[in-house]
């Protein structure tokens, strides 16, 4: 199953196993992992599963479609490395996925 | 905030492991409780989320795994024990104990009440007949799930936000769809005409029958249903769904004789009137701090919110609860966002393009922002959004220090 490393402001980090196919908010919530919040439950509705790629994964992921884009901005302290953890869908290529989760969420 | 008392040695008890009741355990753990935690719930499966039960996994979307909150290792290695297909019977306040069904008892230091809401039931001929659907639990949801199939007639009473997803989802999977309101407009109690008026148009250009200023009087058939009776004339119909609303379970609060008002009441404390007893989430009425008035929401926001705001209190911080509230929709290619309210507005300013299918309606109130209803307009909503939540700091700021404000966002 691909690994997603999560990595917190404090610069603790845990990696979880997810199952290609969900996204990775999912794979954050199922674990409990500290700071990815997920009020809408994953329908790109709100901006509380904001998180940082690492840049080594930036350019690996599929881009961002209108409506995350338009939330993101909303986002607390938003960056160019910004995205939605519900919108990244978890796949084999993804193995090793590095997200940096933003201190705050709104 | 600093705790008041290191707490090893204390037992808090919440009943109810939906969403409130789930994140409050967590968070009990996030804001250094390190006693006892014990999380009950009265269904048989592992806490899990309600909204997709009417959108994405009654449309066959979404497995069940992908509804759970979290695996069960999360709950143990927080140390939250979790009790599940357990009923509390009565809370013995003198005693500081719950009464469980089945006899046992369990003692507490603290308790918190998150034991969310029912759907309102019909009270007319054959409401409870086979055939008569009403949807809350992912039991219901599965059972709705395996009914709806092409070219069934279903009949929809209630034209909320259950009912017009359920119709959409039906509608989409080619069943033939009828909604009864008995309002003059759909969504009348949660938003206003224009976007009542706008999703009825939607539902109609997807083949469902509007019916509104009906009210169903009768379920019809002898063992299976074939007819739905109302006021206005008869709906044939295999399979109906009912969503009129929901009411609070504050049976066992008031009981116990804790205050109760459409809901547990609390203060902004999350605290009910026993100061050891906190309420928060679809069960709990609570001062809103934006439009001053009492209300108790439904919605997974309030849950999260309300409930962070209650655990934080649990473990010793003296947090006033204060949100904007919000909401969201789905509805064929329609997503509607709601935040703040739209009560006691005297202005609206209307952005975008409705016949276009994006447009959003912001309520001023003596100038200022009160609510927004957007639909497939994010951008409007979240800045709306925004505004409403400065609006709220703002009036946070202007508390007096001593009453330790704080707003319950922080992650």
């Amino acid at each position: 199953m691909p690994r997603i490393t999560f990595v917190q402001s404090d610069a603790s980090a845990t990696t979880v196993e997810a199952s290609a196919g969900v996204s990775a908010m999912e794979a954050a919530r199922s674990h409990n992992v500290r700071g990815i919040k997920a009020e809408c439950g994953g329908e790109c509705c709100c901006s509380t599963c904001h998180c940082y790629v690492d840049p080594a994964w930036v350019e690996r992921l599929p881009p961002k479609g209108e409506n995350e884009a338009n939330l993101v901005e909303f986002a607390w302290e938003p960056r160019p490395t910004s995205r939605l953890a519900c919108q990244i869908r978890v796949t084999e290529a993804l193995d090793g996925l590095v997200l940096h989760v933003p201190a705050r969420q709104l | 905030m600093k705790r008041r008392d290191r707490t090893a040695s204390t037992t808090i008890v919440i009943v109810g492991a939906g969403q409130a009741g789930v994140r409050a355990a967590f968070a009990l753990r996030e804001h250094g409780f390190d006693g006892r935690v014990i999380l009950i719930g009265n269904e048989g499966q592992a806490p899990y989320q309600r909204p997709p039960l009417s959108k994405a996994f009654l449309a066959g979307h979404l497995s069940v795994d992908r509804l759970y909150l979290h695996l069960p290792q999360a709950f143990a290695a927080h140390a939250i024990e979790l009790k599940l297909h357990t009923d509390v019977e009565a809370i013995d306040r003198a005693s500081a104990q719950l009464r469980l069904r089945g006899g046992g008892r369990l003692g507490y230091d603290k308790l918190l009440l998150a034991t969310g809401c029912r759907p309102r039931e019909l009270q007319c001929p054959g409401a409870r007949s086979p055939g008569v659907h009403y949807l809350r639990t992912l039991q219901d949801a599965m059972r709705l799930r395996e009914s709806l199939t092409r070219g069934r007639r279903v009949a929809i009473v209630g034209g909320g936000y259950i009912g017009l997803e359920v119709a959409a989802v039906a509608a989409s999977q080619g069943a033939v769809v009828t909604v009864v309101e008995a309002e003059r407009v759909l969504l009348s109690r949660v938003t206003t005409p224009i976007v009542g008026e706008f999703f009825a148009a939607a539902h109609r250009r997807h083949d469902v029958r509007v019916i509104c200023d009906a009210r169903a009087t009768a379920f019809l058939g002898d063992e299976r249903l074939h007819e739905v009776a109302t006021d206005t004339g008869a709906i044939r119909a295999d399979l109906a769904i009912v969503g009129v609303g929901a009411l609070p379970n504050e049976e066992l609060a008031r009981a116990a004789g804790l205050r109760c008002d459409d809901g547990i009441v609390v203060d902004a404390h999350c605290r009910t009137s026993d100061p050891a007893i906190f309420a928060a989430g679809d069960c709990a009425s609570a001062v809103d701090e934006l439009s001053g008035r009492r209300v108790r929401h439904e919605s997974v926001q309030n849950a999260i919110d309300q409930a962070t705001a209650a655990a934080r209190n649990l473990a010793g911080e003296a947090t006033r609860y204060a949100a904007v509230p919000w909401f969201w929709s789905n509805q064929y290619e329609y997503k509607l966002q709601i935040a703040g309210t739209f009560v006691g507005h005297d202005e609206v300013v209307e952005r975008g393009n409705r016949a276009a299918g994006s447009f959003a309606l912001l309520y001023r109130r003596r100038g200022a922002l009160i609510g927004v209803d957007a639909v497939n307009m994010p951008r409007e909503y979240m800045a709306a959004r925004r505004e409403l939540a400065h609006a709220l700091a703002a009036r946070a700021d202007a508390r007096p220090v001593h009453a330790g404000v704080a707003q319950a966002q922080a992650a």
